[in-house]
């Protein structure tokens, strides 16, 4: 364990204290000690800054499951370092600025620093992965984590039903991610994503590469929401406002961002790769920009403009890969990658400062409202500083970082209808013509966004609440996100060489470094470029748009502000919770014996399907011992018990025959020198045999049996079929270990138990040292059973529910 | 917890006697476990199954009072030692649920073998006893 797996891992650690803390240290904010955690976090990731902008990566591993290649590596390079420090450098800054968000007497603040914790550490877990198993692990957690985020006021509907929606969508796209990280590893035979780079070759030239990327991609596209899986973004806005702020603006939603980078080295270069990032990302540009319009909601205006810019960094990631079509850098592409790095770490300074603006506005009008805010400028001028500098940023106006990224982001556009590879040459234009569109889109609701919240006049009467500024604590936050904002807008090439160039070398791995397409030399003034006049473009067109508002505004689609996707969502939903509710009642008759005539007859479909399939029988009995006198007695009585059951009316003689075949097969293992399966049976019987008891006193007396005989010999050949089986098994399993000559397995732990685990009961140290997850985990089982037990009994279900 | 309780002196007193035989041979059970037969699944049963003689004989009231121990916590305690022993190995660089032993000169005792899979074993110990008496004695308090 390096100190790199600590970092990953403190969130995680520190999180078990917070509940503690909550608990006895009341009088202050849980927040500030929370606030240590991403502080230190971030003064440990910033020394790597030197040696990265050097070309040095740094990989750190330790085995976690060997044999079946699952290393707990931790892997630094240029992107993943400029992902840790985003997600702890505005991770201290959400933490900060929650701690006077939220209230200490009235919110559950123990929670919220639990889930935001795990957040961070699982966060932190996928971009410095490098096995893909791991980071699968904390994808998943993310997802589970931000579902507890969102759904933080859990007594409201819509936050739970947003929670729900985002765990259904992002889950389902991870599932998918799972399989084809299946699928790269039956290619390349390793989950190292660094390995499998130098395999890239042969990657692109698979049969099965299409899936594969199709299967990570889907996870990576749930994760970004990007269209059409962007519906639940706009719902998660139900969670707290900080959360909002962290998770939908600067690190969540970014994930899927880091995976397409992560493998633009692997699959890059190839057209369909190409093409579906590229294409979805330009859609999902278009409809966000388009639909954060229609918003009446401060926070859902800004979900929607987060998912357009996301898809406008991902169709750069998606151009920019085509560079690897090629062996060398070439400027044309690389400017597309240098546009999404670029724009990535300006979305989050200004994204971040928007959304806690915007919390500061609802925290202190009560209202998130477009239609009935306004005015607030002289009220709250810090907040409306803040969200000027922010909203401008991201409209891409001069001098602010949002300009300098929104230049490059058509540079990378128009660049794309010179490519020449990919039909581009034709269909190329598209690009920018729809590239441009989407920033009209962009820069209106930038202006919806501030002058409907701060300019006009205020009236008092409107808010539910008394307005005043925000407390100062609430402003740092923001405030230096804005100035963040405004310094890189002056000193545009503060970034490049430290981390902007490392992380372009990372996402294009491979190629040649010191070419001279990778220098970034980011400047406010190129001339009168093409760039230049579409951003002289956007603002005229966006400031009519902007302008006849009250026109426009009364059309029928600006006013239906509910996504086109949703009510698919919700069918898909209902339908599937009606499909299997209908499953669910032919199959749970509510008769146990119905069970286990289900249960039986599926065991003999499939083992004796296999075992015709296999051909598999044998039956040999020249090699079989002989029978001793004790067990032909013992097997006599076993069977005189077994057989009498069925003809037993009396429920307490059929408990205790029942018990007399369990303690003959504990004499069986007696027999045949196992004490601890003797042992664990008899215990096992004994046990049962008080359950049954217990059981039995609740029961009603047996009755005649009054079934059919069509249904007394359906049960009557299930039962001989599943115990022929069984025999056949057994038989069969016999003579192959007899026929083949392979050593048994027991050899092995003869021999090394006592060296290896210092045991000399073999079948004990099998269970804790050589086979301990399985024993553990069957444990687990166990305690599921009990809850079962426990759920079924002490909180029985009213008369008519439903499951 | 059972309505035909009668006062059966002779069970009692064998009860008084014999429950506590058992739990001292689960403990025994538990400790042989790496040598001899035994181990913490069985000394887990076992333990339970003396603690169930208990709970028959005498009142449920008078063993809870006796035996202050809510179960259902139990369950959760046993699981994270027993996940919570894996990571031992981890700290030091190996992979999870390695276990350890060495043989250590005590004073009095002589040389012992200690392992961390007595820790391992421990957890599996409570889970199993916990489970076995949250079932039972949940199906044994319900009223209806």
């Amino acid at each position: 364990m390096s100190l790199l797996h600590w970092a990953i891992l403190i969130p995680f650690l520190f999180a078990i204290i917070v509940p503690i803390l909550y608990k006895y240290i009341r009088p202050i904010h849980t927040g500030w000690f929370v606030l240590l955690v991403p502080s230190v976090l971030f003064i440990y990731f910033l020394p790597y800054l030197t040696p990265i902008s050097n070309g040095d990566t740094f990989m750190e591993s330790v085995p976690w499951v060997p044999s079946l290649g699952i290393q707990f590596s931790a892997y630094v390079d240029g992107w993943s370092l400029l992902f840790a420090l985003l997600i702890t450098g505005i991770g201290a800054l959400v933490v900060l600025y929650s701690i006077f968000y939220l209230d200490k007497k009235y919110e559950a603040l123990n929670n919220f620093y639990v889930y935001l914790l795990l957040f961070m550490g699982a966060m932190l877990g996928v971009v410095l992965s490098d096995n893909l198993i791991v980071l699968y692990v904390f994808w998943e957690l993310t997802s589970l984590s931000s579902t507890l985020l969102i759904s933080y006021w859990y007594y409201r509907d819509a936050s739970i039903n947003g929670a729900v929606k985002s765990l259904n969508i992002t889950v389902l796209g991870g599932f998918a991610m799972l399989a084809g990280f299946a699928l790269l590893y039956v290619m390349t035979g390793t989950f190292s994503i660094q390995e499998m780079i130098g395999q890239a070759g042969t990657v692109i030239d698979h049969p099965l590469f299409l899936p594969t990327i199709i299967l990570i991609l889907l996870g990576a596209f749930t994760k970004s929401a990007q269209f059409p899986f962007h519906i639940w973004l706009p719902d998660a806005m139900e969670a707290p406002t900080p959360v909002s702020a962290y998770l939908h603006s600067a690190t969540m939603v970014k994930a899927g961002i880091y995976l397409v980078a992560r493998f633009t080295p692997l699959f890059g270069g190839a057209a369909e790769w190409f093409w579906i990032i590229a294409g979805a990302g330009l859609l999902t540009t278009l409809w966000g920009s388009f639909s954060a319009l229609r918003q009446k909601d401060l926070k859902g205006l800004l979900a929607y403009s987060t998912i357009s810019q996301l898809g406008m960094v991902m169709c750069l990631l998606g151009l920019g890969s085509a560079a690897l079509y090629f062996d060398e850098a070439n400027e044309l592409y690389t400017v597309a990658i240098l546009a999404a790095v670029f724009h990535l770490f300006n979305h989050a300074s200004f994204k971040g400062s928007l959304f806690m603006t915007a919390g500061i506005v609802d925290h202190e009008t009560g209202t998130r409202d477009i239609r009935s805010l306004g005015g607030l400028m002289l009220v709250m001028p810090a907040t409306a500083t803040i969200s000027l500098i922010g909203a401008a940023s991201m409209a891409g106006l001069p001098p602010l970082n949002g300009f300098l990224s929104k230049e490059h982001f058509f540079m990378g556009l128009t660049n794309a209808a010179e490519y020449g590879i990919f039909n581009m040459e034709t269909v190329g234009l598209i690009f920018p013509i729809i590239g441009w569109l989407a920033s009209v889109f962009t820069f209106v609701y930038c202006c919806i966004f501030f002058f409907k919240t701060f300019a006009g006049r205020f009236d008092a009467s409107r808010f539910p609440k008394k307005v005043h500024e925000a407390p100062v604590g609430m402003l740092i936050s923001p405030a230096i996100l804005g100035f963040i904002v405004v310094t890189v807008g002056l000193f545009p090439n503060l970034l490049s060489q430290s981390i902007i160039e490392p992380s372009m070398a990372s996402i294009l791995n491979g190629l040649p470094m010191d070419n001279e397409a990778f220098s970034v030399d980011i400047e406010h003034w190129h001339g009168f470029s093409l760039e230049l006049w579409m951003t002289i473009g956007v603002v005229a067109f966006g400031s009519l748009i902007f302008a006849g508002m009250g026109r426009w505004s009364k059309w029928s689609i600006y006013n239906k502000d509910v996504d086109p996707f949703t009510p698919v969502y919700d069918a898909t939903m209902t339908g599937t919770i009606k499909g299997s509710q209908l499953i669910t009642n032919v199959q749970m008759t509510g008769r146990l014996r119905d069970y286990f005539a289900f249960i039986a007859v599926f065991f003999l479909i499939i083992t004796s399907w296999t075992m015709v399939r296999f051909d598999a029988f044998a039956l040999d009995l020249e090699a079989m011992g002989n029978v001793t006198i004790y067990e032909m007695l013992l097997i006599g009585l076993l069977l005189v018990s077994v057989l009498s059951l069925p003809f037993i009316q009396k429920r307490i003689a059929a408990v205790v025959v029942l018990g007399f075949v369990g303690f003959f097969i504990a004499l069986l293992f007696v027999n045949f020198r196992a004490p601890d399966l003797a042992l664990t049976q008899l215990l096992i019987e004994t046990v049962l045999v008080v359950l049954f008891m217990l059981a039995f006193y609740h029961l009603p007396e047996l009755r005649k049996e009054t079934s059919k005989l069509t249904f007394k010999w359906t049960n009557a050949m299930i039962s001989f079929g599943i115990g022929l089986m069984m025999t056949v098994i057994a038989f069969s399993a016999f003579t192959f270990g007899q026929g083949n000559g392979f050593d048994p397995i027991s050899d092995y732990f003869i021999e090394n138990s006592a060296d290896l685990a210092g045991g000399y009961n073999m079948v004990n140290v099998v269970l804790v040292d050589f086979r301990g997850l399985d024993t553990i985990l069957e444990v687990l089982v166990l305690a599921i059973a009990a809850l079962g037990v426990i759920a079924l009994i002490r909180l029985r279900m009213k008369e008519g529910d439903d499951v | 917890m059972m309505q035909w309780k009668t006062n059966n002196l002779l069970f009692i007193h064998v009860t008084r006697i014999a429950s506590f035989l058992i739990l001292s041979f689960s403990i025994y059970l538990f400790f042989a476990g790496h040598n001899d037969p035994g181990g913490g699944f069985i000394g887990g049963l076992m333990t339970a199954a003396a603690v169930l003689l208990l709970y028959l004989t005498f009142d449920k009231r008078k063993i809870d009072e006796m035996l202050p121990i809510n179960y259902v916590n139990l369950i959760p305690t046993g699981l994270l030692i027993g996940f919570g022993a894996g990571f031992i190995g981890m700290i030091f660089g190996f992979p999870y649920l390695t276990q350890f032993f060495d043989y250590f000169t005590l004073p009095w005792i002589g040389e012992v073998e200690l392992a961390t899979a007595v820790l391992f074993d421990l957890g599996i110990y409570l889970g199993v006893a916990a489970v076995a008496l949250t079932i039972i004695l949940t199906i044994a308090g319900d009223e209806e």
